[in-house]
């Protein structure tokens, strides 16, 4: 059987340049992988590739997700499939706050799966517990999406925005940009409370203290140059922060 | 983005203009053209006394004086006023009664969402309803008329409440005002006629729907409103027409009288037929629209959601003529494909402590031009009279224009006017969040357009709001590129 999800061999482009180039990894359900690389080596193509952003292009291989084909389906139908990005830079949309967002959002999601949508009431729970356990407060709530809010406010948003969409396969791109320690902890709290035997992540960083202690992955790889290079154990970011990545960049 | 193109193309297609369908009713209808003896026929048909015959052969020649303006940021071919036809009835319209009026003429208006019976009845409001030239229901006259409440066509007040027409037409907008109210105030076929009596705060919402259907017929309706002392009206005015291959003009005039500490609020959903997505056909609207805050105290507000026509030109303005009188300002002008939207607004101050409100959203998307223009004049004498102005502008795609163009004059040192301005886009990167979290391209834009322009529906009256919002996702969904 196939894993949860399945990259095999896999080419993008980014405009006229190749940034992926023959890229395989699989991910089981429940398992937390996390892949590191230096600056350019695609780690944001692959995150944006999952989700389908057209500005990227797949020139060859393939991706499937819970036995299905990724390829032809559309970002918003990826979306309600269960993949999940946490982005590195959120956008702001002025005029709508963040709690209507996220209303028509999640009910996007319920009709997807042929669900009523949720009631103002149940609605309004399903938002607040999550608020609470991850610090957003109800001004923040109301605020337009990602409008006068500091990085960390919107990397914390994003993990909430997760929370709130319950997905299946959850990336986050540089999740640890822009945050201070303790945004740092309550993010990955975030991530380890929704961690569970269905649920898989995908996390793309650069801090590796922060990946050892507080999410302690099942896989780290290491992505040079548009490929998996190396993979291992959460051991791995030990070394890499001892060696940087030059050791790996050698090997090519 | 391509993916976002698709979705234009797509709802684009499907996007049909609901409201082109044409109704096959009998019309009595003039020969098209424009003189001295259809001015007179006009007249002539609806039993006007000598002194409105009168008001329209002097404006008819002052008309003949003066040229098309073209200063607008609209560009169109100078209209053929002799192949217009500047009368169109259907046979047998104007009905004493309900019960009497024309089944088709009824179906019309319920595939328009104005089926005068049950929805004046459920929704409390009172309905007029002018097709093509003339006004063929009113509901709940009788209702209104217990408190002394007049609201019929303009045409049957000129048989019934002459006097009161008589002092008040052109009293706002004289026919001299410009090309377009000049030759309305010759050739006006019917519109709506209010009065509002003393103390009188009126029950329910007025309404009036506008329904072009005649083949190559102008519009030209005439609203004359008039808030006695302490008195409180809201008026919602509706606008369709059906879908045609030429351009059809609508020069419409609506003239406000607020006496002391009066209020009225004047609401339009503008839909008339936009044009194809080439820009081919579609209504001309060139309207004017002027109130007088004549006493202290009197408040005017205007809110205006415009949707359609293929040429919008339209300043609803307000005259702050009394002490501390208030006009206000909302607007939301959306143009996609070729639409061309020119409007605003104009606030004279005249009185002292006057106060007046403009916010304006523009939004833009495919090849459309979109123009705020406004002029808020502070008189000498206006003493510590203030205006605050906001112009935001949307736009969508990269072929469109928004533009903003506001004019203050302010002669009274103690006055204070303030003016912002925004312009925005929405991009890629959002659209991508959005899909992201499972919306479609539709969805997201229809939200990020809806929050950019709640400010100003929120003002329209409650019913009318559902159907505006609903308005503009239809004018914009996809229109991303």
């Amino acid at each position: 059987m196939s894993a949860f999800l399945e990259i095999k061999d896999l080419y993008v482009n980014a405009g006229e340049k190749e940034i992926l180039k023959g890229l395989s990894l699989s991910i089981n359900r429940g398992e937390i992988h996390v892949v590191v690389g230096p600056n350019g080596a695609g780690k944001s193509t692959l995150s944006n590739v999952l989700c389908g952003n057209e500005l990227y292009k797949v020139i060859s291989g393939n991706i499937d997700f819970n036995g299905e084909n990724l390829l032809p389906i559309s970002v918003e139908d990826r979306a309600r499939r269960g993949i999940f990005l946490s982005f590195q830079s959120p956008v702001e949309i002025s005029g709508i706050s963040m709690s209507t967002f996220m209303k028509y959002a999640l009910n996007s999601h319920r009709k997807f799966k042929g669900l009523e949508p949720l009631d103002a009431i149940s609605f309004a729970k399903h938002l607040k517990i999550r608020a609470k356990a991850l610090g957003i407060s109800d001004e923040m709530l109301k605020r337009p999406v990602n409008v006068n809010c500091s990085g960390g406010e919107k990397k914390r948003l994003e993990i909430f925005q997760m929370a709130v969409l319950e997905p299946e396969l959850c990336i986050l791109d540089e999740m640890d940009s822009g945050m201070d320690v303790d945004a740092v902890k309550i993010a990955s709290n975030g991530v380890n409370i929704m961690k569970d035997s269905k649920r898989s992540f995908l996390i793309i960083s650069h801090n590796n203290d922060f990946l050892y202690e507080q999410i302690k992955p099942d896989y780290v790889h290491v992505l040079v140059n548009g490929k998996i290079v190396k993979t291992g154990s959460k051991d791995l970011l030990l070394d890499i922060k001892k060696s940087g990545f030059s050791q790996f960049q050698k090997e090519i | 983005m391509t993916e976002s193109k698709d979705a234009l193309r797509q709802v684009v297609e499907n996007d049909a203009y609901k409201y082109g369908f044409v109704t096959e009713i009998e019309s009595d209808e003039f020969l098209k053209g424009i003189n001295e003896d259809i001015v007179r026929c006009i007249s002539h048909k609806k039993n006007e006394p000598d002194w409105l015959l009168d008001f329209r052969l002097k404006a008819f020649r002052h008309w003949l004086t003066i040229k098309e303006p073209h200063w607008g940021k609209i560009d169109y071919q100078t209209i053929d006023y002799q192949d217009i036809c500047y009368y169109s009835a259907p046979k047998n319209a104007a009905k004493k009664t309900m019960d009497e009026v024309d089944p088709e003429l009824l179906k019309t208006y319920e595939k328009l969402g104005v089926p005068l019976q049950e929805r004046a009845v459920l929704a409390g409001v009172a309905v007029d309803a002018v097709f093509d030239s003339v006004s063929v229901a009113t509901t709940f006259k009788e209702r209104l008329s217990q408190q002394g409440i007049i609201f019929c066509s303009i045409s049957e007040a000129v048989q019934n409440h002459s006097d009161l027409v008589k002092k008040y037409l052109g009293s706002v907008v004289p026919y001299t005002d410009n090309f377009f109210a000049c030759l309305n105030a010759a050739v006006f076929s019917d519109g709506t006629f209010v009065y509002i009596p003393k103390g009188v705060r009126c029950p329910m919402e007025l309404s009036t729907y506008f329904r072009i259907n005649a083949k190559k017929t102008g519009q030209f309706e005439r609203t004359l409103i008039i808030a006695d002392d302490s008195s409180y009206v809201s008026y919602l005015e509706g606008c369709t027409a059906p879908q045609r291959d030429e351009n059809q003009l609508h020069a419409a005039i609506v003239e406000i009288i607020v006496l002391d500490n009066a209020e009225v609020k004047y609401s339009t959903v503008q839909n008339w037929y936009p044009g194809d997505k080439e820009g081919r056909g579609g209504i001309y609207n060139f309207v004017t629209k002027r109130g007088l805050c004549a006493g202290y105290n009197s408040k005017l507000s205007w809110t205006q959601v415009e949707t359609g026509s293929a040429l919008t030109w339209k300043y609803p303005s307000c005259v702050l003529k009394g002490d501390n009188s208030v006009g206000e300002f909302y607007s939301v002008a959306i143009t996609n494909n070729y639409q061309q939207a020119d409007t605003g607004t104009k606030m004279i101050h005249i009185g002292k402590n006057t106060k007046s409100t403009i916010v304006s959203k523009g939004i833009s998307a495919g090849k459309s031009q979109n123009t705020y223009r406004g002029f808020v004049k502070i008189a000498k004498n206006s003493e510590n009279s203030r205006n605050y102005s906001q112009c935001d502008s949307l736009l969508i795609g990269n072929q469109c224009g928004a533009h903003t163009l506001p004019v203050m004059s302010d002669e009274c040192p103690s006055a204070c006017v303030e003016h912002e301005a925004t312009t925005s886009k929405i991009s890629d990167e959002q659209l991508f969040y959005c899909k992201q979290r499972g919306l479609d391209a539709e969805e997201a834009v229809s939200l990020i357009v809806n929050g950019f322009c709640k400010e100003v529906m929120q003002k329209l009256p409650m019913e009318f709001a559902m159907e505006a919002t609903k308005l503009v996702a239809v004018t914009l969904e996809g229109s991303v590129g």
